[in-house]
């Protein structure tokens, strides 16, 4: 018996396909549990991460339901894995937020977006908040580059903690050593399986969405939301830099490096959600996790706000809409940080971990 | 009112697919008629994992060569000889294309990763198993315009002098209650879930016997078109039979409730007497012969006898292995006289001899002044727990079936070969396999003679 009832059905399907072992070629679950006869919590959670809900093995299941078997591991490991968020959470105090993490999310966003409003009209005139700023610097006549950088670089030095804290449980509960580390091949490994999405083709046909015709449209939008996010996070390393190291203050030309980054992330993080949306609208009920609507809603809402407001800045910060735009946009960026270790966007640190595990275990087996 | 078309499919399986893409891409228009419901679409070939194929050289998912004569060799040995042999070397020369021509239908390979079997070298495995390959066959045979129908039951066959007219609908498609065609592609496999049929030649026995596929496969198409005048093949009480768990579902419980765990132990009936040797043979004979061996045991049950220290010597199994402290708590659990099992296994411990024990050949573990002895792999059972699986026969398909030509074309009784009907997979399985089973040796035929078949309906049809 394990934890939670979800593990239960785990162990079960875990069982069933370990006698069955068809689906050994799809992805990196089933090669994983065949190293394994019996399986502990952290092997079904371990299992549950390097499952990338690509569905194939619910469609090319024999024993799916409505096979009196009743596999489904594509649903039960994305549940496991919804539930296992909340159990690895640092602190422990803040796990009940998955539990209501739709509301959570977008109270935050809300909270912080209107915090910033409301701190920039209190802090300027109206001719300042509604002025036309132009030239280096626009931004910073409305929140100091000093206070940005202070407030920003603390609610993610935060957000970092909480998630290094969350996958040390995690490490030492899917088998690895007690202080036991990765090692730079596998690392690397695991870098090259995530970024490339290796186990979202389905063994190779595309992954499963609405129906059992295998589509490759997930990963394309989950590529644009992941690497958007990636060009956006360069984009403020890179004008950071400017800024400390060459004295150069935003906002820079469109041309300039920052700003390409950043309108190219920006599409990314627009295009991406909205198809992730749709895609997650679109998807056979029996392969989701429908009690996790508003975690999933959430994040992607919320990534797509930073996308929006950021390209809407981009595009209008030579007008009088700059500074309530600004606001938006810095509160949108806020509430991202502050919900990181809170929301959906645990699953890729998960995934990622799980991967390097995985990578770490077959080259120990080979 | 009725519907027609050039080429007729009835069936949904591996076979019916290939001959349906092979009409369609022959120029001819096709419908399939599937019995059973989408979930359960593609009769046995749900539950089939690869094929086995000749090849000259080793590929990227084969090693080694697998030379036409080796294959024909290794059907002559399951089948004692049983074989038509024409159609069985045409059939093996048939397979090393079909490797290829499957691929181009969207069928993906896998190479062997993991379990128990030791098939790299004869056997493909498809990417996904059996039910992942119908998937791909069915996608390809809509894109090219092959019109599908599930829950599409046929009550009959209207034949006249070997001339397949048409077929009436249990339930009407598009208002039509029968279907015509110019040619005919009977694929419908053989009717191992059909018990009445079963008991016809097991008697009630039957009753006990386990149907490892879909409930679907009771044979209806292959008595109708013996009754309509087809030749008959084979005995039809040969038939592929595992031993599988007895805690099995009726029907369907597929690939997961075989049992690879007779070679570590001993096998006793319901009175707690062992009844063949465990030791006899390696994996694919070993796997075939167990079925009917515990058909033909009282109540047709059987037990395998094994202790802890095997465990992990064996794939996993669905159902977990029925324990005993000692061999009488065992018989008790079991229903076995305790007396009875007690005997037995210190029997068979006092005979075992020293060897060196490798479950991967014909070891030198074995016992002596026993019977039945066990040649090969014979270490005593006693360390506790003591386990076992309960089994039972599992019945993958039958082989009686219609006689064919190298065309894959039917056979009447007066030895004509008839007009415009074909037949492949389980329904002519018979032709090739008179007995026993090697793995992977169903799908070939299905595979091999559905695109023959196909090609032979579309070429009739468009002439």
């Amino acid at each position: 018996m394990h934890g939670t009832r979800i593990l239960d059905e785990a162990d079960r399907l875990m069982t069933v396909c370990n006698s069955c072992r068809y689906c050994e070629g799809l992805c990196a679950v089933f090669p994983a549990m065949e190293m394994r006869r019996a399986f502990s919590d952290g092997d079904l959670n371990y299992l549950a991460h390097l499952c990338h809900a690509c569905g194939a093995c619910y469609v090319d299941c024999q024993f799916s339901p409505p096979h009196e078997f009743n596999v489904n591991v594509p649903k039960t490991l994305a549940v496991a894995r919804a539930e296992s968020y909340a159990a690895y959470a640092w602190p422990r105090a803040l796990s009940g937020v998955f539990a209501r993490n739709g509301l959570v999310i977008s109270l935050m966003a809300a909270l912080s977006m209107a915090a910033f409003i409301l701190g920039f009209a209190a802090a300027h005139d109206r001719d300042v908040l509604f002025g036309v700023h132009t030239g280096p610097g626009a931004f910073y006549k409305l929140m100091p580059h000093n206070a940005m950088a202070a407030l920003f670089g603390a609610a993610l030095l935060y957000a970092i903690l909480a998630l290094v804290m969350s996958v040390r449980t995690f490490w030492r509960d899917i088998g690895a050593p007690i202080g036991g580390r990765a090692d730079s091949g596998s690392i690397f490994q695991a870098i090259r399986d995530a970024g490339e999405l290796r186990y979202l083709h389905g063994g190779g046909v595309g992954c499963y969405n609405e129906d059992d015709r295998p589509t490759d449209r997930r990963k394309l939008y989950h590529h644009l939301t992941f690497y958007g996010f990636l060009l956006c996070f360069a984009a403020t390393c890179v004008g950071t830099l400017y800024h400390y190291l060459l004295g150069r203050e935003a906002p820079y030309p469109w041309w300039d490096l920052p700003v390409v980054l950043g309108t190219l992330g920006g599409i990314g993080l627009v295009v991406g959600p909205i198809g992730l949306f749709a895609a997650r609208m679109q998807r056979d009920s029996e392969l989701l996790d429908e009690g996790r609507y508003g975690m999933d809603v959430g994040f992607i809402a919320m990534v797509f706000l930073n996308g929006i407001t950021g390209l809407a800045l981009l595009s209008l910060r030579e007008t009088a809409a700059m500074g309530p735009l600004l606001a938006l946009h810095l509160g949108a960026v806020f509430a991202l940080f502050i919900t990181m270790p809170y929301g959906k966007f645990v699953h890729g640190i998960y995934r990622f971990t799980a991967l390097v595990r995985y990578a770490q275990e077959r080259r120990s087996a080979s | 009112m009725s519907k027609k078309y050039d080429v007729l499919v009835i069936g949904g399986g591996n076979a019916a697919l290939c001959a349906a893409i092979a009409a369609r891409r022959g120029g001819a228009s096709v419908v399939v008629l599937e019995g059973a419901p989408k979930f359960y679409r593609g009769g046995n070939t749900r539950h089939t994992r690869n094929m086995r194929c000749a090849h000259d050289a080793a590929t990227e998912i084969l090693t080694g060569p697998y030379t036409e004569e080796e294959f024909w060799k290794d059907l002559l040995l399951v089948t004692g000889g049983q074989t038509d042999e024409e159609l069985a070397r045409h059939m093996i020369r048939e397979s090393k294309d079909i490797l290829n021509w499957i691929v181009e239908q969207g069928v993906r390979w896998q190479p062997s990763l993991g379990g128990t079997l030791s098939l790299g070298r004869t056997n493909s495995f498809f990417l996904g198993g059996g039910r992942a390959m119908l998937n791909a066959l069915y996608l390809t045979a809509e894109q090219l315009g092959v019109e599908i129908h599930y829950d599409a039951e046929v009550t009959d066959l209207v034949i006249e002098d070997g001339m397949f007219l048409a077929a009436r609908l249990k339930r009407p498609i598009d208002g039509a209650n029968e279907i015509r065609a110019t040619s005919l592609v009977a694929a419908a496999g053989g009717f191992e879930a059909n018990i009445e049929w079963l008991k016809e030649y097991w008697g009630d026995a039957a009753d006990n016997f386990l149907i490892r596929g879909t409930p679907y496969n009771r044979g209806s198409i292959l008595k109708m078109l013996l009754a309509k005048g087809v030749q008959d093949v084979g005995d039809p009480t040969q038939c592929h039979a595992v031993a599988i768990d007895a805690r099995a579902p009726k029907f369907d419980g597929g690939i997961i409730t075989r049992h690879d765990s007779v070679v570590f132990g001993i096998v006793v009936n319901k009175h707690a007497q062992r009844f063949y040797d465990e030791g006899e043979d390696i994996w694919p004979k070993r796997y075939a012969i167990w079925g009917r061996l515990v058909a033909a045991q009282p109540d047709q049950i059987a037990y395998i006898i094994f202790d802890s220290t095997v465990v992990t010597s064996f794939m996993p199994t669905l159902f977990p292995p029925i324990a005993g402290q000692t061999v009488a708590e065992l018989a008790g659990k079991l229903d076995l006289d305790p007396a009875a099992l007690e005997k037995t296994v210190a029997d068979f411990n006092a005979a075992v001899r020293p060897g060196i024990f490798d479950h991967t050949i014909l070891d030198d573990c074995r016992t002596e002044g026993i019977t039945p002895p066990k040649t090969h792999w014979a270490r005593r059972i006693e360390t506790p727990p003591y386990l076992a699986y309960p089994v039972r026969p599992g019945i993958t398909f039958t082989y009686l079936g219609t006689r064919v030509t190298r065309e894959a074309r039917m056979l009447m009784k007066d030895g004509k070969p008839s007009a415009n009907m074909f037949a492949a997979g389980e329904i002519m399985a018979g032709n090739v396999l008179g007995k026993g089973y090697a793995a992977g040796m169903g799908m070939t035929i299905g595979s091999v003679f559905g695109r023959i078949a196909g090609r032979e309906a579309a070429k009739h049809a468009r002439n």
